[in-house]
């Protein structure tokens, strides 16, 4: 065996997984005898940001709330575009108006489109 | 067994390093003093420019603020602690890793502040949890803050592995819940965790 040409490797190998390993050990053996764990009811809550949690994690979100959400967001971007489009209204040629104006007229479109779906009315 | 001290300077000026494994332990200890991420009112302010590159507290190894208990074992009570705010902070220090240590920051941390005859205001964070260092102040300076974290370095630094006086981790006897007080009638209860406050004997 120790004529083998792996042999020095394999000695190496198991030197650098000893090297590698038993500082974990130490660490394992000195936290279970000198540290004694303090565990409570407290200590092992879920939560913590120092409040009682309350019920549980794994309820049902209502969907509506997410087409509010996907609304919201769609006119919070039109309000970005419209917001330059207002400073620069009086420098513009009607092609970039006409191209403003057809962006508006598709999210009022969904807005028409959502409305008459009933989305807006919380039920 | 510890060196004499004159030796050991001695030694050190010959270029030879001595130390013991209570003094490697300690010196990592409290080089790497994780504080928690927790302000409560306008001491907060100061603690937070304590951590900024003006004061830096880096520099004592307590910069990593973590925004969870279960990784920080310093606890900085900075700023008024009102009675509905008093049951979490507890519940929060229950929540610490051991070794745990608590800074009462700022005058109102210490003993309730300007707000002492107030209705709603704890009148020191010490009535629940033991604290390790008070500091006065209204609000502290930062360089106050930054003597009380080192105290609380002195004090880490001398504590022995073994017997009398060693850190909590250590010591299986060492009390690791602290009741967390409720919201009662007219004040919080209890008024005090048994074994942490004394209460003071009133005379008329």
């Amino acid at each position: 065996m120790a004529s083998s040409s792996y042999f020095s490797l394999s000695v190496l190998f198991v030197a650098a997984l000893g090297f590698g390993l038993a500082p974990l050990g130490l660490a394992w053996l000195w936290a279970r005898v000198y540290s004694p764990p303090k565990p409570n009811a407290i200590k092992n809550a879920i939560y913590e940001c120092g409040l009682e949690s309350k019920g549980d994690a794994w309820m049902g979100f209502r969907s509506a709330y997410y087409l509010y959400g996907i609304i919201f967001l769609i006119f919070d971007v039109e309000a970005v575009f419209l917001l330059p489009f207002a400073v620069a209204f009086t420098g513009l040629g009607a092609a970039a108006c006409a191209a403003m104006l057809v962006f508006v007229l598709l999210l009022v479109e969904g807005l028409a489109w959502a409305w008459a779906k009933g989305v807006l009315t919380w039920q | 067994m510890a060196v004499d001290q004159n030796l050991k300077i001695e030694l050190g000026k010959q270029g030879i390093f001595v130390t013991t494994i209570e003094e490697l332990y300690n010196w990592g200890r409290r080089s790497s003093v994780w504080p928690m991420q927790f302000g409560l009112a306008c001491c907060a302010i100061e603690m937070i420019a304590t951590t900024m590159a003006r004061y830096d507290l880096a520099r004592f190894g307590a910069e990593v603020f973590r925004p969870s208990p279960r990784q920080a074992d310093l606890m900085i009570v900075s700023g008024t602690v009102t009675k509905k705010m008093a049951p979490q902070v507890v519940r929060l220090y229950n929540q610490m890793a051991e070794p745990r240590y608590v800074i009462a920051m700022g005058a109102c941390a210490i003993s309730g502040g300007p707000f002492k005859q107030g209705y709603n205001v704890l009148k020191g964070i010490d009535r629940y949890i033991p604290v390790d260092v008070h500091i006065p102040g209204c609000p502290p300076r930062p360089e106050a803050l930054i003597q009380a974290f080192m105290t609380l370095q002195k004090k880490i630094d001398g504590q022995p592995l073994t017997g009398e006086g060693r850190p909590r981790h250590l010591d299986a006897e060492a009390q690791g819940e602290f009741a967390v007080p409720e919201q009662g009638e007219h004040d919080l209860e209890p008024t005090s965790n048994k074994g942490v406050w004394p209460v003071p004997i009133t005379i008329r």
